[in-house]
Formats: C-alpha cells, structure tokens, sequence
C-alpha cells in the first residue's frame, strides 16, 4: 500500500467514526440537526479523499455529480412532508441500483473473479436490483400511482419460489466461470431475474403494511452497498453499508413487534384482502352509532380538562396536521391539557405522524408514545381520534378471532368521551369493523378530517 | 485474508448499527430512514473510484449513471433530513416562529 492510499484509507476511517458520531446524535430531538450535519460532514470527507487519487477520469464525474446533485435537491426541497414515504422509497431504489450498477461495471472491468469474489458481485447485484424494482414498486403503491390493495394470485408462492431458484442456479453458473462469455450472459440473466423478483415479491403486500417493507427496503439499500463494498475491498462501504443495513433490520423489527406479526406473514399473506371477504359482513360487531355535530364536539372539547389526538393515515390523507395544530393551541388557551398519541405504524412509514404534526409546528414534547399513554387513559377526557381505524380497535385486545388480535392498540375505548372522525363507516385497512365505533362512550364526527376540524376551530372562536 | 479482513470489520459494523438504532426513539424514526438513507449513497465513493481515464466506453457508461444514482441519494438524502429535523422544536422555540 503506497502513501496515497494509506492517506485515503485513514479519511475512511475519520469518515466511518463522523457517520457513528451523526447516528448516534439521532437518538434526541434536541441534537439530532447536529448529528445529520456531522454525517453529511463524513461524506464530504470520503468524497473529497477519494477525489483525490490519480487517474480518476474528471469530466465523467463532474457530469454525473451535476445531474444527480441537483435532481437530488430539487426533490428534497418540493417534496411535501406528506408524501415523505414515497420520497424515502424512491431514495431506497435509487441505492439499490447503484449498488447494482458498482457490481456490474466492477465485474466487466475485471471478468477474471475468484468464484468468492463472484458470489458477492452477485449477491450486490441481485439485492440492489431487488432493492430498486421493489422501491419502485412501494414507491407507486404509496404515492396512488398504483393500487395500494394487495396483489395476490393463485400460486404466487410457487412463482416466488421458481424465481428465487433460477437466481441461485443463474448464480452457481456464473460463479463457476465469471470469466467467459457464459458467465457474462448468466450475470445479465441475474439482473433481470432480480429485477422481477422486486415487482413479485412486493406487490403482494397492501398499504398499510408500507412501514415494514420500506424498513426492509432500506435495509437491502445499505446491505447491496456493503456487498458492493466486498467486491472492490473498500472498507468505508462496507462500515457504512453495515450501519444502514442493521437500522433497517431494527425498524422492521419495531414495525413487526407494533402489528404483532411475523415479519413472514407481512410479506407472505397478502393481508387484507382474505378477511375483507370473509369476516365482515356476518359476525362484525353492531350497534347504535351517536353521530355529532360541530357544535356538539365544540361543548365537549371546551368542558374537557384533557384532550389527546390520536392521528393515522386519514390526518396525512387530508392534510389535516396545521388544523389540527390550531384547535390544539386553541385548547391550550382554554387551560386543557393537550397531547398527541402515536401508534408506532400509524401512517405509512414509520415515524410518518411524528414528521407530519413537527412540519405543523406541534412541540415534540407533546407527542406520546403508545405505552406512555395507555396507562392513564382512564384519566383522559377525550380522545379525538383523526383518520386512525385498526390502531385503536379494541377487538385487538379482546376478540380472539380478529385478525388483529393481540395487536398493541392505543386504548381509546377507555377515555371518558371519544370523538371519532371519520369520512364514512367503511373498515379500515384490515377490512374489519371496529367496536370503538359503537361504544357508549363514543360520538362519531362525520366528514373530511380538516373540514371537520375548521369546523371546530370556528366554533372555538366564535 | 483480505476476505477475512473485510468480514471481521462487517460483523463489528452489524452489531455496532443494532446498538445505535435501538437507541433512537420512535418520533425519530423517519429522519432516521432517510438519514441512514443518505448514508448507504456512500456508493458513491465505489462509482468515483471506478471512473479511471483508461476505463473503457462502456465501464465509463456505467460509472456515471451509479455516480448520478448514488449524488441523488446522497445530496437529496441529506437535504431532506435536515428540512425535516428542522421542524423538530420544543414547545417555547415554537412559540417563537
């Protein structure tokens, strides 16, 4: 190793240490601005080190650093905090196929591979192409562009199944003579086998299951870039491919653990669409429905000491969370404690409610989390209960046929009043009815969730 | 044992990321994605790296398309998350916007 590469190989590891620094800054609030900057700050580093070394052909790089870095901020700056899963999931694909492309052009550059060294360009290229048809896929579903129901035929199993194969048989060939045109035509027949295995292995997985595929997404993107890492021995790749791949893994993990599901029934069942036609009609639960006005929430929520909203999918739907913010600070002034409760899959990604109601100027420390609040609900007046349905279904507690059941839930039936707005009496994403609904404690509020609440909020000052 | 070399540093990063993730807290979570996003562009420095001036036409091809992909992940991933984390305040530095 002569100097210049000793220098560059040092900056990595500056580098590698600036990323741990910015991640672990994450963990507050308060500092987590400063922990982004210092990760920024560590690839400015590795850039510019790598920039550094001879040979590198300038006019190629200014180009592609051109396009991408502003295609790159132009979409950070226009993209609306509502449509953030869709920007993370194109984001993912979009390190997916670099990954995909690293591995390709360093093995036509290098066709002579040790078979170890070809097993990793393959296994680069097979999750990053994964990576990037699957993003486009979630990408399509989150944004409307496609169906957000799930996708499932007779012997979907069987046909993932088939793909997975002939990927492991393309791999066994290619591995075994990377360098001959054999080879070449075998690593082509991965990549498009990879890219199929994306849209198939997605598509199966309806809306509201978005928060576990995007972690996983985002886990393949940052294990792909490790993989690639391997195959041109840069060690910066793999340290930093490692850290994304494990967050990933982590936020699946939470994602799974908050639905009470494996993370093999997300991917597999195709939920959603076996009990919307079985369970509903029959055995749902029935009952009175109260319906309210504005002017009869406006008398509960002006008598009420405390007051906790509890967001989902339909606030973000609705744009609701600068509304939502004003009847907050509106009851804030009439001396009611005012909080937010969120459901760790609450939205489509995860954190999504977090993000939306801080875009809405909403403090952090109001914020609760699930088990924070559960314990004393009983204490609280009023749950406002905003776009939400599956998350606050008591039947995840007590009915043991649901296909909810044992799915933590923010206990809403427990308050003394809940107010639930609604546009219509249809299930919610796992097709089932919710008792919550038809509760003696509960008033359903008909309408679009920010009309609703101007309406609210025009009571407040009149 | 340059194989050897690489996995060791692998397996120390694995265990390094679960320690640090598990550590962020939920209302956190999406700056996290699209962080650890920005992070994995860290691609970028393999695509750099491989557009040599003897690479050929193709090799040259391929490079500057994963160096586009890659400056998008990394400048938009970067760009998005400090927009985001910017909105984060606690309850008096909201008031005073």
């Amino acid at each position: 190793m002569n100097l210049g590469a000793l220098g560059i190989n040092f900056a990595y590891v500056i580098s590698a240490a600036l990323f741990i620094f910015g991640l672990k800054m994450l963990s507050s609030p308060a500092t987590a601005r400063k922990g982004n900057l210092i990760s920024a700050l560590g690839m400015l580093l590795a850039i510019v080190v790598t920039l550094l070394a001879s040979g590198l052909d300038y006019k190629w790089i200014i180009l592609g650093g051109a396009i991408g870095g502003s295609i790159g901020l132009f979409a950070a700056y226009k993209v609306e905090m509502t449509s953030m899963p869709e920007m993370v999931a194109l984001f993912n694909g979009f390190g997916g196929i670099s990954s995909l492309i690293l591995a390709w052009g360093a093995y036509h550059q290098h066709p002579q591979m040790s078979p170890f060294l070809a097993a990793i360009a393959f296994v680069s290229a097979f999750i990053g192409g994964v990576t990037f048809t699957g993003s486009m896929v979630a990408f399509g579903k989150l944004s409307g562009k496609i169906s957000q129901q799930a996708v499932v035929f007779k012997g979907q199993h069987i046909i993932n199944g088939a793909i997975l194969a002939g990927a492991i048989g393309s791999a066994a060939i290619f591995c075994a003579v990377p360098g001959s045109w054999v080879g070449y035509l075998f690593f082509m027949v991965i990549l498009l086998i990879a890219l199929a295995f994306g849209v198939t292995s997605v598509i199966p997985i309806g809306g509201a299951d978005m928060p576990v595929v995007i972690s996983l997404l985002n886990s393949y993107s940052g294990l792909a870039a490790c993989a690639a890492g391997f195959v041109i021995s840069n060690n910066i790749l793999i340290v930093a491919g490692a850290l994304v791949g494990a967050s990933g893994i982590v936020l699946t993990k939470i994602m799974c653990k908050a639905m009470n599901r494996s993370l093999a029934n997300v991917l597999f069942s195709g939920f959603g669409t076996k009990t919307a036609t079985s369970g509903t009609s029959d055995d749902g639960p029935q009952g009175e429905i109260r319906p309210a006005t504005a002017e009869d929430v406006y008398y509960i929520l002006e008598a009420a000491d405390s007051v906790a909203f509890v967001p989902g999918y339909g606030l973000a739907v609705a744009q609701a969370q600068h509304v939502v913010r004003e009847l907050g600070d509106l009851l804030e002034e009439n001396d009611t404690e005012v909080s937010y409760a969120i459901h760790p899959v609450a939205g489509r990604m995860p954190g999504h409610m977090n993000v939306l109601l801080a875009e809405a100027n909403v403090p952090y420390d109001q914020l609760v989390e699930m088990d924070d609040i559960n314990p004393r609900m009983d204490t609280v007046d009023v749950c406002v209960v905003i776009g939400a349905n599956d998350v606050v279904n008591p039947a995840a507690l007590d009915d043991e046929n649901s296909p909810i059941y044992g799915m933590p839930i923010i206990e809403t039936h427990r308050a003394k009043t809940v107010i639930v707005l609604k546009r219509s009496m249809n299930p919610g994403f796992a097709g089932i009815q919710n008792a919550l609904f038809f509760g003696d404690n509960t008033r359903m509020y008909f309408g679009d969730a920010k009309a609703s609440i101007q309406a609210l909020v025009a009571e407040f000052k009149s | 044992m340059e194989a050897v070399y690489l996995t060791f540093v692998f397996v120390l990063a694995i265990f390094l990321g679960f320690e640090l993730i598990s550590k962020v807290p939920s209302t956190l979570h999406t700056p996290l994605m699209s962080a650890s996003n920005a992070i994995s562009g860290i691609t970028l420095i393999g695509a750099l790296a491989s557009l040599k001036t003897d690479s050929p036409g193709f090799a040259a091809f391929l490079g500057t398309l994963a160096v586009i992909f890659a400056t998008i992940n990394v400048v938009g991933g970067y760009a998005v998350t400090n927009r985001m984390l910017e909105m984060f305040k606690k309850k008096d530095q909201g008031d005073s916007k």
